[in-house]
């Protein structure tokens, strides 16, 4: 075929445009579809409860993904900075994954349970009262505004359809028992979705303010869960390797 | 027009076109990439092809090329407790770990850790060579782990986080004590008076605090204050001993060593702000804001040992 015809035949053109672009995407991207050796099987790591989404999506609202990647790889460094290295199995339930490609700041992967409610709060406030060389932006509002939790419902369903098991029939919500225990599997059933998130909420009292729910408390609750869902002590390092 | 745009351009005629015409008249000329370069683009495409061999890479069905490339680890079988030796075609994750595993890397640190590993506290601080390892180590893992709260140099944040570094210990100062506080976490508390006492009361209590270190005078105030604190009525000495000096079994503070860890006393000017911030203190209590996280699942057992070490000579002691 010479050249001058393809360029002189727009519709032409664009097939073979298509095609060639395509390339890329279906030899990397659809192989992924098939192969699912590649994710870990291991206990513990359950979709975020209703709180913790909406943790997440301010997460995502403030675009804390721009300074902060959550994605530890398998290297020395960051093996002893960071923690254990992330499993593809622990962002299994996360769309879209916050992985990142940018660390302005520190990685976030295994943020939870590394520092208290309280300093989370007093450091989303105010990021230099408590580390003086930080260039962290203050976020005062995230305990000024109450948090919008009519809709976590709908945000679950959403979530449901690319594959999160949250319930809606009996039948999933006895699947969910078996996997994750009766409290985890109350807490993943749409339809108890806003009693659930309230009644995380006043139990941990994640933001310090008993009588009021923030968007700070949905954030820390989602902090505080990040990378602390597979228990490392179980398995010998070997096992991880074996699905690379 | 046409006249115009000729003269633009080279005039030799070297430059060949395209061999094209659009519109009757549009032509392109044709530059060549230099021969040298071509020839490197080339030869990457054929390197390519080793490379993918050698490393995984192409997804096929419902796997991928391996590789040919091998990597040896060890790894502690978990049931066995066994020490095991593997290979494995090439992936990052035993790369890792055969470079955690490998003697050869820094192994200075490596004789170092196993030293402080097997060395109890008494031993570490009597050695020099082992004290200035846990310096330099210590400070990395104090940086990575304890600075967002303590501060970098463990000077602590007035009111919310402990000072480290002036040997004023809440939970007791002994380095078995530190590590007590590194693996299971601390959460001061101290219950609420607002309700308990009168606001007059308050004012009592705040003055006799103050005078225990030398920040206010005796007074009348004073002795009310010291009866509601060594009495039933406020019982302050149940945490904080009679003497004041503070328990360390239950991380009550010392109120006689004119260090403040929560009631930023230094910082107000005047006798009124100071009992005020005292008083506000003792009305609210303190409730799930002093916490410190536990560390024995996040760092490992050496790990503790050095940061326990670190933080007590932060304190000034060798």
């Amino acid at each position: 075929m010479r050249h001058e015809h393809i360029e002189t035949n727009s519709a032409l053109m664009l097939v073979l445009i298509l095609l060639v672009i395509s390339i890329g995407g279906l030899v990397e991207i659809v192989p992924l579809f098939y192969i699912n050796e590649t994710l870990e099987k291991v206990d513990g790591v359950r979709p975020y409860t209703p709180l913790e989404i909406r943790g997440r999506d301010i997460y995502v609202r403030e675009g804390c993904y721009l300074c902060h990647s959550q994605q530890i790889r398998p290297f020395r460094d960051e093996w002893l900075r960071y923690g254990h290295y992330s499993l593809a199995a622990e962002s299994q339930y996360d769309h879209p994954f916050q992985w990142g490609s940018k660390r302005t700041g520190p990685d976030l992967a295994r943020l939870g349970g590394k520092y208290s409610d309280q300093w989370h709060v007093q450091h989303l406030k105010a990021p230099r009262s408590v580390v003086p060389q930080s260039i962290m932006p203050n976020y005062p509002w995230l305990l000024d505004n109450d948090l919008d939790y009519k809709d976590v419902g709908s945000r679950m369903r959403a979530l449901r359809i690319t594959g999160v098991p949250y319930s809606v029939t009996q039948a999933e919500y006895d699947a969910n028992v078996q996997k994750y225990g009766q409290a985890i599997a109350d807490q993943l059933d749409i339809s108890k979705a806003q009693d659930s998130l309230l009644q995380q909420a006043r139990e941990k009292n994640f933001d310090g303010l008993p009588d009021r729910i923030t968007e700070m408390e949905a954030l820390i609750a989602y902090l505080q869960v990040l990378g602390t869902m597979v228990d490392f002590t179980q398995y010998d390092e070997g096992y991880f390797v074996e699905f690379r | 027009m046409t006249d115009n745009t000729n003269t633009s351009q080279p005039s030799s005629g070297a430059v060949q076109t395209t061999g094209h015409a659009w519109d009757g008249d549009l032509q392109e000329y044709n530059n060549p990439l230099p021969r040298w370069w071509l020839w490197s683009f080339y030869g990457t495409v054929v390197f390519s092809i080793f490379y993918w061999f050698i490393y995984p890479s192409w997804p096929v069905g419902d796997t991928w090329i391996k590789g040919f490339g091998t990597v040896a680890y060890t790894t502690v079988d978990k049931a066995t407790g066994k020490e095991q030796e593997k290979e494995v075609r090439w992936n990052t994750r035993a790369l890792l770990l055969e470079e955690l595993g490998n003697a050869a890397n820094d192994p200075q640190r490596k004789q170092m850790l196993a030293k402080v590993e097997a060395a109890d506290y008494e031993q570490i601080v009597k050695d020099p060579k082992m004290m200035e390892f846990v310096r330099s180590v210590g400070k990395g893992l104090f940086g990575d782990n304890c600075a967002a709260c303590h501060g970098g140099g463990g000077q602590g944040v007035v009111g919310l986080y402990p000072n480290l570094t002036d040997d004023d210990w809440l939970w007791g100062s002994g380095i078995d004590k530190i590590h007590e506080t590194l693996m299971q976490g601390r959460n001061g508390f101290m219950p609420a008076f607002g309700q308990v006492l009168k606001p007059e009361q308050l004012d009592d209590v705040a003055e006799y605090v103050l005078t225990l270190s030398d920040e206010a005078l005796q007074s009348e105030a004073a002795e009310r204050g010291k009866a509601i604190f060594q009495g039933q009525v406020g019982g302050c000495y149940y945490c904080h001993g009679a003497d004041a000096k503070g328990l360390s079994a239950l991380g009550s503070a010392n109120l006689t060593d004119k260090i403040w860890t929560i009631a930023n006393v230094p910082a107000q000017k005047t006798l009124e702000d100071k009992k005020a911030v005292i008083k506000n203190f003792v009305a609210k209590g303190v409730h799930n804001t002093r916490t410190m996280p536990a560390w024995k699942d996040r760092l490992s057992p050496t790990d503790i040992k050095l940061l326990a070490v670190y933080v007590r000579q932060l304190g000034g002691a060798q």
